[in-house]
């Protein structure tokens, strides 16, 4: 991957103020632990990784952010404002669209209609207008239909946009959850694992798009990977989780070289 | 070749929304309106407009209200009768006690009401799915004809509850000849049907499909599920209200509550999944075959029968329709869940085609 | 009082037939993950071959019982192998709808090829109160009631034994944790349903034998059948012991609301008490009784 150089050789690029921090999050299923005390924070921006083993907690953590899980202890401030409990709801109207680790998208809807889905909360028309289709429905419609259109253009998946996502292979997927995330013009973006189970071209794509994301909409971007290539390349800071605990915490230089990141990876004893 | 759509052009986004996009289907609908507003009332005989078409579009509309529920919503009910039957009666009461009420707002109404009601048993989805659901609203099924008929007042104290339907007049025009109650209740259905069709390709139409296809995903998009369940329940209720109250007004003339049964819903669940899923087309594909399928039956089984100098016994004919029924439900779920409207897609793909398959 | 234990004694043995109706479900339920809406029909179904082939053949009970589970086997077999083996891996409510459909078959057949008209079915269990109860409590308790109260309770018995102790019963358990992971470990999947199919067969058998008995062998019979879903509600759709416990609570509680409550509001309440009843507990507790509370993952 070449590019990403460049995105390294501009590092004062617009990087601004803290967007979100999470403070102290520890979160719990019956007795299992699967966050303990965990903060970071996430200025505006900048891409963040979260990286960890199998089971590090690291989906747990996005769920937390916005609003699926709700943490036992802790808080999150997003946007200066602070929340002990976070909902779903709240988190896409302040501007948080996230992405899952296994694709959640309508699979019964087109590949227009998810997206369009999308800019639910940017809709207005009340039931009324709907049904009659008239005015400031339509108006409504078409609009947003542009504005979709743009995405799928971004995208390149135009030649899709009327097939039901339930029959698309799997990498365009992907890129259709991407899309549906980024049609709420989001502030946060937060990427569960979006290149896992591609292949390399694929790959090469979707961190395309993710960059361009940033650069182009100035997107504020977390996201979970796998990929350590992937991760050191186009991340500004990464977060480490093992076992539910944060165990690094820096750019990526800095975490490469921090001897706990190494020994969770390695699989040295605890 | 028949069907062909090169050469058509969307150059706008407008024109790509269309309900129909392509020139064919323009044509055809034209064409379909045509014959069921000028070419039925001049040809088809009072059986046809009494016993097929006017029960045909009822029902069609019935399963417009479950399929907005069931198949874009993804919540299934067993209730529907219960919905139609509180339509029905509302209605009634409306004209028998608000003086000089139009009977439009009384349909209206009664579909208001249906929506009230759908709202209150709807109330578990919040928490249940599927057949769970279906479970709970079998309570309205049994629950609500019970009350119609326990409560006198419903049906100002008749024997049974039964009501009769009063007179359809609008300004001063009596629909009073099946031909006439036939138009009236193909301008509602038509209507309605067309409002179905904006609401599902509109946000809301998307927010139940969301909610139906991954709740999760939907509510992080922003949608608040509980809300458009809600609304879901509302809306499908309102269309079977109205079913309802076309059901007494239109084409039985009266009705008591035991009417509204569970093989009423069943038969109305049978449209949508015959019909199609999710599809706005199936519901009156589904309607339709519902309705033929008893009347050819019969003349099947009569004929063949005669032929082979059988004797039937008097329960065979609707005996013979369960197993056709259930095993027809059967087929379709296991050979092409979405019904008659896909298998009316395809065959349009094909047409594109034909006669020149490359 | 004794009025009052009398209702709440006959709603209970009331509701051990509920029970018994119920636990087809959970059967194939755990099994499968298929909520088979068609137990009610093939209890009817059952019902109607026993006392169809009693009628035409004379046959001694125990040759005619084992006809009629003979016809419940294949009935559920075939049912697996034709209506739910092309189904595997459609989401659940395709296959709840699948089973309305059948539902409608079974019933349509039944009736096609035995008639339709009511028939009496005679146990030689008499419905009348046991005295010994009557002189010592004056209390009336049916002596039919209780005959069918222990039938009941030696058959979860004998199913709770089966699933507990036996092979085929470990691996029943395994299939219902996870279907893909006991084909991994050599579970013969096909076996297995099959034989649930067979054994839900077999309940449905005694369930209609007992209700037939009862009330006659009549379409009506599916109604009653139906009352096995708010027992379920209550119960959850997985525990055999909430199938029983379910039964009872909804029998008692709607043979008690139809004698105190029913003359309030005008009577018949016995045809939706269960559901409103169920429906209203699914507001307080969506997993039933002794169901299991599912964490959604994302």
């Amino acid at each position: 991957m070449s590019e990403p150089a460049s995105h390294e050789h501009n590092p004062g690029r617009r990087i601004g103020g803290t967007l979100l921090s999470v403070d102290n999050i520890s979160l719990a299923f019956g007795g299992v632990k699967a966050l303990t005390d965990i903060s970071f924070d996430v200025r505006e921006h900048e891409i963040r990784a979260i990286i960890g083993p199998n089971g590090a907690g690291k989906s747990s953590m996005l769920n937390c952010i916005n609003g699926v899980y709700t943490p036992q202890q802790g808080r999150i401030r997003f946007d200066g404002q602070e929340f002990q409990r976070m909902d779903p709801h709240k988190a896409a109207s302040m501007g948080i669209a996230r992405t899952f680790q296994n694709i959640a998208l309508f699979k019964g809807m087109s590949v227009l209609d998810n997206i369009m889905t999308g800019r639910m909360l940017k809709m207005r028309t009340n039931l009324f207008l709907q049904a009659l289709y008239v005015g400031p429905n339509r108006r409504e419609e078409l609009e947003h239909r542009r504005h979709v259109e743009h995405i799928i253009d971004f995208l390149q998946i135009e030649s899709v946009r009327k097939t039901p996502v339930g029959r698309l292979p799997y990498g365009v997927q992907k890129r259709v959850e991407l899309g549906r995330a980024l049609a709420a013009e989001p502030r946060l973006l937060l990427l569960d694992e979006p290149m896992a189970g591609m292949n390399i071209e694929e790959k090469q794509d979707m961190c395309r798009f993710v960059l361009d994301v940033n650069d182009e909409f100035g997107t504020t971007i977390v996201l979970i990977e796998h990929d350590m290539g992937v991760v050191m390349d186009i991340s500004d800071r990464v977060v480490v989780l093992d076992y539910g605990k944060k165990i690094g915490d820096g750019t990526p230089g800095e975490v490469r070289a921090n001897k706990a990141v190494i020994d969770a990876y390695l699989g040295v004893a605890h | 070749m028949l069907y062909r759509e090169a050469g058509q052009f969307r150059t706008s986004y407008e024109a790509d929304q269309q309900i129909f996009p392509i020139r064919q289907d323009r044509i055809a609908f034209a064409l379909l309106m045509a014959v069921a507003v000028v070419g039925v009332p001049l040809f088809a005989s009072d059986y046809w407009l009494t016993a097929i078409l006017i029960p045909f579009l009822v029902f069609a509309l019935a399963s417009l209200g479950l399929n907005i529920l069931t198949g874009y919503a993804g919540q299934l009910s067993l209730g529907t009768a219960a919905f139609m039957a509180v339509g029905a009666f509302a209605a009634y009461n409306f004209q028998l006690r608000v003086p000089g009420i139009p009977i439009l707002v009384s349909f209206l109404l009664g579909g208001a009401s249906a929506a009230l009601v759908g709202v209150a048993f709807g109330l578990p989805s919040l928490r249940i799915k599927g057949f769970y659901l279906a479970v709970a609203t079998l309570a309205a099924q049994f629950f609500v004809p019970w009350l119609l008929v326990k409560v006198g007042w419903f049906s100002n104290y008749s024997a049974s509850g039964v009501i009769t339907a009063q007179k359809i007049e609008i300004l001063g025009f009596v629909f009073d000849s099946p031909v006439r109650r036939y138009l009236l209740v193909l301008a509602i259905v038509a209507l309605l049907a067309l409002a179905a069709k904006n609401l599902v390709r509109s946000r809301i139409g998307r927010a139940w499909m969301a909610v139906r296809d991954m709740d999760v995903a939907a509510e992080v998009i922003g949608i608040r599920i509980m809300r458009t369940k809600l609304i879901a329940f509302a809306v499908s209720s309102f269309y079977c209200g109205v079913a309802g109250a076309l059901y007494a007004f239109a084409y039985l003339g009266s009705v008591e509550p035991d009417a509204f049964n569970l093989d009423l819903s069943f038969r109305i669940l049978f449209m949508v999944i015959i019909g199609g899923v999710g599809s706005i087309l199936g519901s009156f594909l589904g309607a339709a075959f519902i309705t033929l399928l008893p009347i050819l039956l019969e003349v099947l089984l009569h004929g063949g029968a005669g032929l082979l100098g059988l004797n039937l016994s008097p329960g065979t004919p609707s005996m013979m329709q369960l197993v056709v029924f259930g095993g027809l439900i059967i087929f379709f779920l296991i050979v092409e869940p979405h019904g008659l409207a896909r298998l009316w897609q395809i065959a349009k793909e094909k047409l594109r085609l034909w006669p020149f398959p490359y | 009082m004794q009025f009052f234990l009398e209702v709440l004694i006959g709603g209970l043995l009331a509701g051990v037939m509920y029970s018994l109706v119920a636990l087809g479900f959970v059967l194939i339920y755990k099994a499968s993950g298929v909520f088979n809406f068609a137990q009610g029909a093939m209890v009817f179904f059952a019902a109607l071959t026993f006392v169809g082939l009693q009628e035409k053949f004379g046959l001694p009970f125990g040759v005619t019982l084992a006809l009629s589970l003979a016809a419940m086997v294949v009935l559920g077999v075939l049912t697996e192998r034709i209506v739910l083996r092309p189904l595997v891996n459609q989401p659940q409510i395709t296959l709840f709808m699948a089973t309305i459909g059948l539902t409608f078959f079974i019933e349509g057949l039944a009736q096609l090829i035995w008639g339709t008209e009511v028939r009496r079915l005679d146990l030689g269990i008499q419905d009348e109160p046991i005295e010994a109860l009557m002189e010592r409590f004056n209390i009336l308790v049916s002596r039919f009631d209780v005959a069918a109260a222990l039938v009941a309770g030696v058959l979860v018995a004998v199913l709770a034994v089966f699933f507990n102790k036996t092979r085929i019963g470990r691996a029943l358990r395994a299939v219902a944790d996870d279907h893909q992971a006991a084909m991994a470990v050599g579970i013969p999947l096909k076996q297995i349903w099959a034989i649930v199919w067979s054994v839900a067969g077999f309940v449905a058998l005694v369930a209609g034998l007992l209700w037939g008995a009862r009330n006659g062998v009549q379409f009506a019979l599916t109604f009653v059948a139906l009352k096995a879903l708010p027992v379920l509600i209550l119960g959850g759709f997985e525990s055999i012991l909430g199938a029983i416990v379910g039964g009872l609570i909804i029998g008692a509680s709607e043979k008690l609301a139809e004698v105190y409550l029913g003359p309030m509001i005008g009577g018949g309440i016995e045809g939706w008490f269960a559901y409103i009843m169920a429906l209203l507990f699914l507001l307080v507790r969506p997993e039933g009784l002794f169901g299991e509370k599912h964490i959604d993952r994302v």
